[in-house]
């Protein structure tokens, strides 16, 4: 086969792969140029992070605004420390509260934000102090339940 | 008593040999890395193999590829439905494929399409005492013959594999959505934001990598052992087959267990 024809083929393959590369990169996957990757970190603790992961959406209003970066073991306080890169150019103020929700009844967790009302931004290294942690679905169940059960044996009391 | 020990005895010998078989390939696998710089001097060479290994591999990928995907696209709609989240067959496609499907199956289909290819050329060029002519020349064929078809199938691979990737979403994309009625924005959406690029695309891409050298080691390293005759070079030819694709699975495993966990 002549040089030419061959280096023409070669060329469309490879620019075939390369634009198969660009598709699933970009249309397939999240690979985002325009928005800068530049996050600040903030951490918030938690009582209980239930079944939240690393990589974990943080939503504002329903809008990703980060990820969860790293979740740890707080041994001083007991609790799950839980570190939040947020993306640079979505300002939070220092009273803005986290919690963790979970998207549709089987949904994945995720750390919502809801912004308060301070005139001062959160900054790289700064803790939420406004928390409110996972909720334990047994835990509400026991706590139905014996709420249930106090109920029945107070109207029980009254009525003898 | 006896006829154990000679089962104990065959087992034995035939771990050695196949222990053996790995050690000379990756000796091969080293050597042929150290005579690679003749083949990016000439890069025509490589090109070439490019073109023998990867363009013509393109309509078998090509069209696995798009049926694999409407085959995942038709299921995953089926199975999904029970649950009620048929609008999720989008990111089932895109990552079966993108993290397994695509590396795995193309490479399977580019060890017996082109690995085998290269086996009998080879092969072929030793049982017509090419490789000894070109050795009486000073030419040294590993880096002449071997390491052109080697750096050929590593860099046709991956490209194989992202058109794989690409050409089954397309396939999962007709069928779905065009064909089922899936809403497509959210066939999209959800796939975009299921699907990573580094833990996911990139992920693929190095699996794809992978296997294109363990699959170009075995079958230049098959051709260039075989044994000068006919039925060797139909044997090695079978061996570069059977051993490439049992070693794609094998490093499949390994490479999906570490991803999965992380690396450390």
């Amino acid at each position: 086969m002549e040089r030419s024809t061959l280096n023409l083929w070669v060329g469309i393959f490879v620019l075939l792969g390369f634009f198969s590369f660009l598709m699933l990169a970009f249309k397939v996957g999240n690979l985002n140029l325009s928005s800068s990757n530049e996050t600040y970190i903030v951490t918030a603790h938690f009582d209980n992070i239930g079944q939240l992961k690393e990589r974990a959406p943080i939503r504002s209003a329903g809008v990703l605004v980060g990820r969860v970066k790293a979740i740890q073991f707080d041994s001083k306080q007991y609790n799950a420390e839980v570190k939040l890169a947020i993306d640079s150019q979505f300002k939070f103020p220092v009273d803005t509260s986290a919690s963790i929700l979970t998207s549709g009844i089987l949904g994945e967790q995720y750390v919502s934000l809801d912004a308060g009302g301070d005139d001062k931004y959160l900054k790289n290294g700064d803790q939420i102090k406004l928390v409110q942690g996972a909720v334990v679905l047994e835990k509400l169940i026991g706590q139905f339940l014996y709420n249930k059960a106090q109920d029945t044996s107070s109207t029980k009391g009254a009525a003898k | 008593m006896t006829n154990i020990v000679s089962g104990i005895r065959i087992v034995g010998d035939r771990t050695l040999k196949i222990v053996e078989r790995i050690g000379a390939i990756a000796s091969f696998l080293f050597s042929i890395l150290i005579h690679s710089a003749a083949s990016f001097k000439r890069f025509s060479l490589t090109i070439r193999e490019v073109y023998f290994a990867g363009v013509q591999s393109l309509i078998i990928i090509l069209v696995s590829g798009l049926f694999v995907g409407m085959v995942l696209g038709l299921q995953g709609h089926e199975t999904l439905q029970r649950y009620g989240s048929e609008d999720s067959v989008g990111v089932l496609v895109a990552l079966s494929l993108v993290r397994e499907l695509g590396p795995v199956v193309s490479a399977l289909l580019f060890a017996s399409r082109a690995g085998s290819a290269i086996t009998a050329e080879i092969g072929l060029m030793k049982a017509t005492e090419q490789l000894s002519a070109m050795e009486m020349m000073a030419v040294n064929p590993i880096s002449r013959v071997v390491a052109p078809r080697f750096w050929g199938g590593v860099i046709s691979l991956p490209l194989l594999a992202l058109l794989f990737s690409a050409m089954g979403i397309i396939g999962g994309y007709l069928i779905a959505v065009v064909l089922i009625g899936v809403d497509s924005g959210s066939f999209w959406s959800q796939m975009q934001s299921a699907v990573d690029f580094e833990h996911d695309i990139v992920n693929g891409i190095i699996k794809s990598l992978v296997f294109g050298v363990a699959i170009s080691a075995i079958a230049t390293f098959e051709g260039y052992e075989a044994p000068p005759t006919a039925e060797g070079v139909s044997g090695a030819t079978t061996r570069t087959v059977v051993s490439s694709s049992l070693a794609v699975l094998a490093l499949d495993l390994v490479l999906t267990a570490f991803m999965l966990k992380g690396w450390n």
